[in-house]
This record gives structure tokens, sequence and C-alpha cells, in this order.
């Protein structure tokens, strides 16, 4: 039970100043995943199917390295973001800020995982 | 974490059927939502039935003949009866409408009507709009100027007028806001559909000087950045408006100040 005004609960802590650079940063690198992602199916798919020779032969070369590499990088870092803003959608409290820092941590996880995978293909 | 099931006390149970019209050909099916503070029992649907035969054309007109003769304690808001005021704003066969404006001939079958979703009832089709109405003064949708007034008036070019179209039209009726789903899980913080359009009226305006502070009051992750551009408002607007429209040139613009 609190005595508060409407106009006090409408008002809250007031404007965070903050968000917009969250909705741009969104916005490039949908874009540059526009870009991409099918540069990445083109280029994985031509190496799809080949033997473990074969593929380090290919992933050593730089633009199917260099193309994948950005793809994962840019991919999580795009989820990140967007779960970031789902979590926010759904989940209050002390479970949403739990639920940020455990996505945020699987997402570039995941990012160095895959990249340390091509360099270890590439290199 | 949001809500997914109605909590115990909301759910709906069936209601009273009221007597069919003796004599009338041209009968009408209507379930109607109805809640009581005062009696401690859940929701229910009250089913009534209307010779359109001598009812006028419009939902409204179905609801206020209930009330006049078959049952007086139906309890709705209404007023101008031409879709100007936005008081009669609820929910017809799924739509978030103005019930002067809908015709019972565009719902086939049974008519289905609810309060505006996602609000607190205060009894049977009227929703407390409270917090809603707080929003909308948290945007000071006035205008806001610095330089001393003109002897006359704040002159404004027929185009910079035009701006203000698609906009100032909005009779906050709620429908929009309470149609989206962002609104539904964060209305608490999220401005909503209808107080963002407001803001962009203010922003938009060649008069106003408040426009930077504006967008800095504007700039947070919940009271703008909800908008996931899911479209509801638009398509329930009961004026044909475009609040999603306005909200997108909202962040147009604070991108345009950022980057």
């Amino acid at each position: 039970m609190a005595f508060l005004t409407d106009r006090k609960r409408a008002t809250g802590l007031g404007s965070a100043k903050t968000g917009t650079g969250h909705f741009w940063s969104m916005k490039v690198s949908a874009v540059a995943l526009l870009i991409l992602i099918p540069l990445f199916v083109f280029t994985f798919g031509a190496a799809l199917g080949g033997s473990y020779e074969d593929i380090t032969v290919y992933y050593a070369r730089p633009w199917p390295a260099i193309i994948a590499v950005l793809t994962l990088i840019v991919g999580f870092k795009h989820f990140n973001d967007g779960a970031q803003t789902l979590i926010e959608d759904y989940v209050h409290g002390t479970a949403q800020k739990i639920t940020i820092i455990l996505v945020t941590c699987l997402s570039y996880g995941a990012a160095a995982i895959g990249v340390f995978a091509i360099a270890k293909l590439a290199l | 974490m949001v809500q997914l099931t109605l909590p115990k006390n909301s759910r709906m149970t069936r209601g009273k059927t009221w007597p069919k019209p003796t004599g009338a050909s041209n009968i009408k099916e209507f379930h109607i939502y109805r809640w009581n503070p005062d009696d401690g029992k859940n929701p229910a649907l009250d089913t009534y039935f209307v010779d359109l035969d001598s009812c006028g054309p419009m939902m409204l007109d179905a609801l206020i003949k209930i009330k006049n003769e078959i049952d007086p304690t139906l309890t709705f808001r209404r007023s101008c009866r031409e879709g100007i005021c936005g008081s009669c704003a609820m929910n017809i066969d799924g739509i978030n409408t103005l019930a002067c404006t809908y015709g019972v001939a565009e719902v086939s079958g049974v008519v289905k009507i609810y309060p505006l979703p996602h609000m607190p009832v205060v009894k049977d089709l009227i929703p407390d709009l409270t917090h809603f109405y707080a929003q909308h003064a948290s945007i000071q949708p006035w205008l806001e100027t610095q330089t001393p007034q003109p002897r006359k008036e704040w002159k404004q070019s027929t185009e910079d007028r035009e701006k203000l179209d698609g906009l100032y039209e909005c009779i906050m009726c709620a429908c929009c806001s309470t149609s989206c789903p962002s609104y539904w899980w964060n209305g608490d913080r999220y401005l909503g559909p209808a107080s963002l359009l407001h803001a962009y009226r203010w922003i938009i305006d060649s008069r106003d000087e408040a426009t930077g502070e504006r967008l800095d009051e504007l700039e947070d992750p919940f009271k703008l950045y909800r908008c996931h551009t899911i479209m509801n408002c638009a398509k329930t607007c009961p004026k044909g408006l475009n609040p999603a429209a306005a909200i997108a040139k909202i962040k147009k613009l604070m991108v345009e100040r950022t980057v």
C-alpha cells in the first residue's frame, strides 16, 4: 500500500536518457546481417559435405574465414541485444537482471567458441 | 514475470440469460461481460436478446436498449454517440472500438462485448483509465515556449499545420494502448501508443520550443522503446490514426540527434 498520486506513478523514476544506442545498434547489426547471412550461407554451403582436410584448406582462405567470424560476432551481438529486449518485455525485477547477465554470457561465450573454432580451422 | 493466466477471482463464469423479447422476428444475441465490485463474485458473461427492428443501428444503441428495457444494472460509459468523446470504447467482437460508431450489422452471429483489455475494471464495461490519463499528462500535452508571447498569435504555416493532421484527431479513447501487448506487459512504465502519439504531436508542432526536452523525457528503454511495431494500435484505432508511425518518427528523431 502506498499513497502515491497518479502522476507520481506515471512518472516513475523518470527518463533513463538512454535506449537510442541500443535501438541504433540493433538496426546496424540487422543491416550487417542482411549482407553477412547470404554470404555465410553461400560460403558455408560451398564447403558443406567436404572432408576434414577439405574444410581446413577451405577455411584457411581469408574470405570464407572472415565471413564466418563476422557472421558469428555480429550474429551473437544481434542475438544478445534482441534477447535483452525480449527479457525486458517479459521478465521483471531481480530475475530480469539475472537473466540478462546469463544471456549476455551465453551470447559472448557462444561467439568466442565459434571464433576459436574457425581460428583453429584456419590457422 | 508476465502473468499468462487470469487470477482466480478474474476467471469468467456463465452469467444470467435474459428472456427473449416476445413477438420479435429479428433478434440478435449479445454476450456481455458483467462484474460488480460489491457482490464479491467472479466476472460473468450475461446473455441478452435484442429486437433489432426496434433498435438503432449501432452497438451503443443496442447497449442503451438493453439498459433501458432489459437490465438497468448494465454499466457502461457513453456520451457523444458520434465518435468524438471516446467514452464508449470497449472490446466488441474481439476489436477495441467505439460502440457508437460500430454497427451491429458488422458482426455476424453472437456479439461479444468486453471492457477494454488488460485494464483494471471499475464495473461491467468500465475500465479504470486513471494511469492512462496520468501518462498522457506526463508528456505535457500543451504548447511550451521560451519566446515572449507574441501580441496576436503564434504563427504557423499551412505546411507546418498539415504535419499535425493524423495526430490532433486522437480522442484518447484508449483503444490503441489497450490493444498493445507491450502496454499489457509493461503498461506501468511504457507510455503506450496514445500518449506517444500525443507526444509526437507536440514534438512536431512548429510553434513548440521544448522539442529537445520532450525528446529527453521520452528517451528511455521503457517509456518509448517498448514499442516493437506490432501495429495493433493502427489496426484498431476507431479514428483511423496510426500511432505506430508517430512512434517510429520519434525514434527516427532520436537517432537523428544521436548519430
